[in-house]
């Protein structure tokens, strides 16, 4: 898609969202309503499955693509799988597989737990635990990792096959536990060349850091109607020096997190993935600290209550800036590699990527 | 969408191409400098090198060739600066007239000038100054009072510029005049002219800086000739042209490499004796430095396409001297080294130096605060 289509592509996921997403969608979400109606279109849209063949059933796009649709639900808080369903379903496409309609998430998400594929006759059958599963209850399948005789295999399993309790993130967002005993996988094969055990934190950490994007873009736009709109000592407060510096700052966050998480996305596309996805993380998950500081700051005590939709940005922020991994782990990822290759290596690297 | 646009930038293969000669060219002409000579980066002062650079062809790479330029792209500009700056070339000589003063001329010189100065700055045989702030001028730029009046042939100036920068060793300086008083108007009434900075009346006088080095000067004009021909554009132009090239100037990668050779001493330390604690700073420091190094290709790219990222640039500027000045903080947290000034290892002289010049690099080519009162304008705040 050339960048001209994707500022197209921009603009009909956010009439979708701005639509389609209200404050209302978002709280009973948080009661643990499916948003079907969000999810329908989404799917009709083409918008769930941009990385899959058009002869599977999606939009034969790229990660640059897959990213103007990511960001878009971080800034709206579209609460939908769409960035888990991107990525379970691009590793299937990966494996050959092919790709059922409905919301898919990915198991296993945390670094120590692993889920035991095993082949029984015909078919591969899924065993173990894993917890903090995104909308792990909500999703039709699970695309699980796991491997066989030493080989990473994907598969595909039903996720009623699973027993699943629920938990949550700060957001309200499902984060369930998935309990697999010797579940059916529909289909399973191996892995594309490259996947690992990593390989899922990787891709989750990925998408987390373009919706970190683009829920402080969200914050961003907030605090600066609220600083014009809300009037103390006789003017709007974005007439105060103070406040305008602590948006500049913010302003600039938003924007050293969408290029190294929009420059991670092309990186899924052309390579140096890891490298760039640590930048990513790092970058977006600490801007994503600072920015909630400070929009709560702009926004006075109104912005603490729930009534008020900052929270919507701000809960999710601090739980996504530590799911697939926080920027202390991906700090001493990218700190053991930078090291690894040595000083004298870090500009070649830096500009050879 | 977003008030702020960094689009991806991919560099061109004649930029990649460009890139590894001036590599090659590094390595011979720098050699074993070590790090600490190498943190002077563009404050670091060498004429023969300057000439060097311009043999090679790579000042003025932008400008047409027949003043003297090489015709080629913004993004490959960006390549030679970065990597000159990465290796921490001693640019100083040439790299306000490159960066500055020729582009000035360009746009609002006339011809004569253009082929009078333009030809000897890609040689890098043409240093220049930038004589903007006062002493009673800083931040309020518009408020400078030192006067142009009008004489025969020309103008009479008198005033004082201060903290221009290699005034002492330059051959001219761009310098704003007051050339009209109008009352209440404070951005009108203002002309740039070339100063040669040789002309009977101007005295040079250093200022010293905390570290004890000469950069800055105090340049008094008292009845100081300068020819008509000498002014740059139309009178009462200055202000549009001082603001015209701001991207230029704020959006480079001197605005987040000033630190790099204490980044490349905290990572040869780290690897050598490694700790979790240094390498998760490491890791950070990298991220920052890869995301920097984004934004501001961001905005190169920009100026190629044609763009006029002001405000981008003002922000690439703000971040990226945070990162800079943040980088001797994060040396001392993490390893605890002792700053020195002539003993110790490359480290320690490293640090030395940096920490001293830090302060710096959120104060030139418009503060921290003038940047963020631009960005909040941009936010539509003002």
């Amino acid at each position: 898609m050339t960048s001209e289509l994707r500022g197209l592509l921009a603009d009909t996921v956010t009439r979708l969202f701005t639509d389609l997403v209200s404050k209302e969608l978002i709280e009973s979400a948080e009661r643990g309503v499916w948003p079907d109606k969000l999810w329908r279109a989404l799917e009709e849209g083409g918008l769930t499955l941009p990385l899959v063949p058009e002869s599977g059933g999606g939009a034969g796009g790229t990660w640059l693509d897959a990213h103007v649709v990511v960001r878009a639900a971080g800034q709206h808080a579209a609460p939908v799988p769409l960035a888990e369903t991107i990525v379970a379903s691009a590793l299937l496409v990966g494996a050959g597989l092919e790709v059922p309609l409905g919301p898919l998430t990915l198991a296993p998400v945390r670094a120590d737990e692993t889920l035991t594929l095993a082949r029984a006759g015909e078919s591969v059958r899924l065993r173990g635990t894993a917890t903090r599963v995104p909308w792990g209850a909500a999703a039709g399948h699970v695309v699980a990792l796991g491997d066989i005789d030493g080989r990473a295999m994907i598969a595909l399993v039903p996720r009623d096959t699973a027993r699943t309790t629920p938990d949550r993130n700060l957001a309200l967002e499902p984060r369930d536990t998935l309990i697999f005993d010797d579940a059916p996988a529909l289909a399973a094969a191996p892995a594309a060349a490259g996947v690992n055990a990593d390989t899922l934190r990787l891709y989750g950490a990925l998408v987390r850091s373009a919706q970190m994007a683009g829920a402080i873009e969200s914050l961003l736009q907030q605090s600066v109607r609220y600083a014009t709109e809300r009037r103390q000592f006789g003017r709007p407060i974005g007439n105060f020096q103070a406040i305008q510096h602590n948006l500049a700052v913010l302003a600039s966050h938003a924007a050293a997190a969408s290029v190294a998480a929009e420059r991670a996305f092309a990186a899924a596309d052309s390579g140096n993935l890891a490298f760039h996805v640590a930048v990513a993380k790092i970058r977006a998950g600490e801007a994503a600290g600072i920015a909630a500081g400070l929009a709560h700051q702009v926004h006075g005590a109104i912005g603490f209550t729930y009534e008020h939709s900052l929270h919507f940005a701000t809960r999710r922020l601090w739980s996504w800036r530590a799911e697939f991994g926080g920027e202390s782990h991906w700090s001493v990822e990218l700190g053991r590699h930078v090291t690894a290759r040595g000083a004298d290596q870090l500009w070649p690297d830096l500009t050879a990527r | 969408m977003s008030v702020f646009q960094f689009d991806l930038t991919e560099l061109p293969p004649e930029a990649e191409a460009l890139r590894a000669e001036v590599r090659e060219f590094l390595r011979e002409e720098l050699g074993t400098t070590p790090a600490s000579r190498r943190a002077a980066s563009w404050s670091g002062y060498d004429p023969e090198f300057s000439r060097k650079v311009g043999a090679r062809g790579w000042i003025g790479l932008t400008w047409p060739k027949r003043y003297g330029g090489h015709e080629r792209t913004f993004l490959e500009r960006y390549v030679v600066l970065e990597e000159m700056l990465a290796a921490g070339a001693p640019v100083g000589a040439h790299w306000i007239a490159d960066r500055q003063s020729g582009p000035l001329l360009l746009r609002f010189g006339t011809e004569a000038q253009r082929q009078r100065f333009l030809p000897a700055i890609t040689r890098g045989e043409l240093a220049f100054a930038i004589g903007m702030s006062e002493p009673d001028s800083g931040s309020d730029l518009a408020s400078i009072r030192t006067r142009a009046q009008r004489a025969d042939g020309g103008y009479v100036v008198n005033g004082t510029k201060v903290w221009t920068s290699n005034a002492h060793r330059s051959d001219y300086a761009i310098a704003l005049f007051r050339t009209t008083v109008v009352p209440d108007k404070k951005h009108e009434g203002l002309s740039q002219f070339l100063v040669d900075l040789k002309t009977p009346g101007i005295m040079i006088r250093p200022i010293i800086d905390l570290a004890g080095e000469h950069h800055f000067n105090e340049v008094v004009f008292q009845d100081a000739f300068v020819p008509e021909d000498m002014r740059v554009g139309g009178e009462g132009d200055g202000w549009k042209q001082v603001t015209t090239e701001l991207a230029f100037e704020r959006s480079g990668p001197e605005r987040y490499l000033s630190s790099v050779a204490l980044v490349m001493e905290l990572i040869r330390e780290v690897s050598r004796r490694p700790t979790e604690r240094g390498i998760s700073a490491v890791g950070r420091v990298v991220a920052h430095m890869a995301t920097l190094r984004q934004m501001s290709l961001s905005v190169a790219g920009m100026l190629q396409a044609g763009a006029n990222p002001n405000l981008e640039a003002a922000l690439v500027k703000d971040v990226g001297t945070g990162f800079e000045q943040e980088i001797p903080e994060i040396v001392h947290a993490v390893l605890g080294v002792e700053p020195t000034v002539d003993t110790g290892g490359e480290l320690e002289q490293t640090m030395g130096y940096l920490v001293q010049r830090a302060p710096s690099f959120s104060l030139r080519g418009g503060t921290r605060e003038v940047l963020r009162g631009i960005i909040a304008r941009g936010l539509g705040l003002r």
